[in-house]
This record gives structure tokens, sequence and C-alpha cells, in this order.
């Protein structure tokens, strides 16, 4: 526990956040034989979604059909179980460390909403290069570290290295 | 047990998406409690005022490294039972320029923006829906990246065996550099002037 700030929230110290989360990923493959991840809900959500809407399409699609269609249940999925534990995790701390408000955190130095659409186009590229890159910071490089992937290891280099160049393009928006 | 338990048939595959659900509630407790639902605190790694990504993230890494290896080794984990991330060379780099963009812009990653969402965040939950928008492009132009997507495909690789060395010296080769990285930030921190968020 360190670093009580002015709104009386506090946060645990990282490297104890980091065992834990390292335990956690441990446990996902001992149990369950894989690792962790986020956008993959993401993408099961969307197929799951576009197949109700428009069946015909995502059957046609080369990249639905992998996860939904036919007997296929994109929602009753490891994944998509995982990220409500997720949400309810992170609830359940935000009780605990003090910190469960409605807000949007952004510099002083700009707008909510320059901040919102920031946030709304960020989340669009990141969610577009989580799926060419079959998976994102948690199931692709934190996933494939922890098995020693070599394309999990690439795919972390790849954000962490772009996101230092990129930071400073955006400077503007965080500091 | 030997691990994957679910593989070895000891539990009923049934039980699979419940333990997905704990498994995920120890996951978002980790992140949120370390400070991942904070936008400008994941960020200022890249500037240099808060290393809590960089800490949490190679500890865990770290940890989950040790832990199957060590398991594996007293013959508990059958490595041949886990999901090892295939490596695809090309997709693997311009996948993460690409995340490494949004990442920069939204100033969160999946995990952490579902984090945020779960304690308020308004900039996490139009982050999320950011993502779906993103996913839903991707799966719309997919027949333009399908080469791409597919290209260069080198099965489930192992790091250690790009360096040809044992996974137990890459993974204490790994412990080393987490620590140089833990002091280095440490240090950087203190140079670095301090931002109030």
């Amino acid at each position: 526990m360190e670093k009580i700030k002015k709104d009386g929230s506090y946060y645990l110290n990282p490297y104890l956040g980091g065992v834990i989360l390292g335990v956690f990923l441990f446990l996902a493959f001992y149990i369950s034989g894989r690792g962790l991840g986020a956008s993959g809900a993401v993408k099961n959500s969307v197929a799951a979604t576009v197949n109700v809407i428009a069946p015909d399409h995502a059957a046609k699609s080369a990249y639905y059909c992998q996860f939904a269609g036919g007997d296929k249940q994109p929602m009753s999925n490891w994944l998509v179980f995982e990220v409500l534990g997720v949400l309810a995790g992170a609830f359940f701390s935000g009780i605990i460390f003090n910190r469960l408000n409605f807000k949007v955190e952004h510099s002083p130095k700009i707008t909510s909403r320059r901040r919102l659409v920031f946030a709304l186009l960020g989340g669009a590229v990141f969610g577009f290069g989580s799926q060419l890159a079959r998976g994102c910071t948690s199931g692709a490089a934190l996933s494939g570290m922890a098995v020693l992937s070599f394309g999990g290891y690439i795919t972390m280099i790849a954000i962490f290295g772009t996101a230092f160049v990129a930071a400073w393009i955006f400077r503007k928006n965080w500091i | 047990m030997i691990g994957s338990i679910i593989s070895s048939g000891i539990v009923s595959p049934a039980w699979d998406n419940l333990f997905a659900v704990i498994i995920g509630m120890g996951f978002g407790f980790a992140l949120e409690s370390s400070g991942f639902s904070s936008s400008r605190k994941i960020i200022g790694t890249f500037f240099g005022y808060d290393f809590v990504v960089v800490k949490v993230f190679f500890t865990a890494a770290i940890v989950s490294s040790l832990g199957l290896l060590y398991f594996s080794y007293l013959g508990l984990v059958d490595f041949s039972t886990l999901y090892i991330q295939p490596t695809f060379l090309t997709s693997a780099i311009v996948g993460g320029i690409i995340m490494g963009i949004g990442f920069a812009m939204g100033g969160f990653c999946p995990g952490t923006s579902l984090c945020a969402t779960a304690v308020g965040r308004i900039d996490g939950l139009v982050f999320l829906g950011g993502m779906f928008i993103g996913v839903f492009l991707f799966s719309e132009s997919f027949p333009l990246f399908e080469n791409m997507y597919y290209t260069g495909s080198e099965g489930a690789k192992m790091v250690n065996t790009v360096f040809g060395i044992s996974p137990e010296l890459f993974t204490f080769f790994l412990v080393l550099a987490a620590i140089g990285m833990f002091v280095g930030a440490g240090w950087v921190q203190k140079k670095v002037q301090k931002i109030e968020y």
C-alpha cells in the first residue's frame, strides 16, 4: 500500500501487483492451458453480433466464420467469461482502494472532449492492430512471454517501442 | 495434478468457464489495484514520470515464466498442452506497431480499458467502444490484410531457440534484464520532473 492520493485512493505496491498478476497468469496456463486476454472477447462479441444481424455476411467472411456461425458459440467462450471476471475483479479493487467514481481523466491542459475523441480513436486503432497481431498486450505479449513464445516477445517489443515514439508525437495530450 | 488440468481430464471441461471467471477476477484486481485504471499513470512510462507499467508487466512475466518452468521441471506441467502464441513475424510486427500508436493515443490497452470502465472512467469506456469499431473494421477489411495475416508462419516458435539457448538460461537472462530495467526506471523517475495526476 502506498501513495495515498488527494482523493483518498491508494495503490498496491507495483511489484506486489506484478506478483499477483503473474500468479494468475500462471494459474490460467496451469488450470486452463491458456493465457489471459482481453481483445479476444471483443472479437468474439463483434463476430457474434454480426452473426445475429447479418448471418449470411458472417458466413461468407473469411474472418468471422472462424469464430461465429454454424454450431460455434462465440459468447460461450473462455475469454468472454474471463473478461466478465476482469470487470468484477477491477470493480472490487475500485471499492477496496477507494477509486469508484465517474470521471473523464485527462491532463489539465486539454478538454474532456479532446480526451474522449483520442480515447475513441486510440481504441479503434488498438482494436484493429490487436486483430492483425492475433492478440493484444495481454493475449499476445504478456501471455506469449509467459510461455516464451517468440511471437509474444516480438509483439511486446513492437507495441512498447512504437508507443515510446508515438507518445512523444501525442505528448501535448498527456504532459 | 499435471497441468494443464483441463486437458488432463481430471476436471470436467464444463468447469473451465468458471475457472475463467475466477482467473479473470484475479487479473482485473491485479491491474486495477496497481493503478492500471488510470491512463495518465499508464502513459507515465513513456514520459518517465511513472514506471508502474514496466514494474508490473515484467514482474508478472518473470513470475509466470519461472512458475511454468519450475512446474515443468517437477513434471507438473506438460508444455505440449499449453497454448503457445504462434509466431507470424510480419503481422506480429505490423500489428504491434499499430497497437503502439493506439496505446499512445488512447492511453489504455484492451485489458486496462476494461479495468478503467469497471471503476467508472468514461475515457476507458469510450476506448472500449473504439475497440469494437476497430475490430469491426479489421474484420470487414480482412481480405485486404489476409496475405499479411498469414504470411511468415513459424508455428509455436520459442524465443530461446532464436538465441540457441535453453528455456531456463533465457529466463535467467530475462530476470537479469528485468532487474536492470527496474533499477533504471527508479533512476530515471528521480531525474524526471514530477507530474501531478
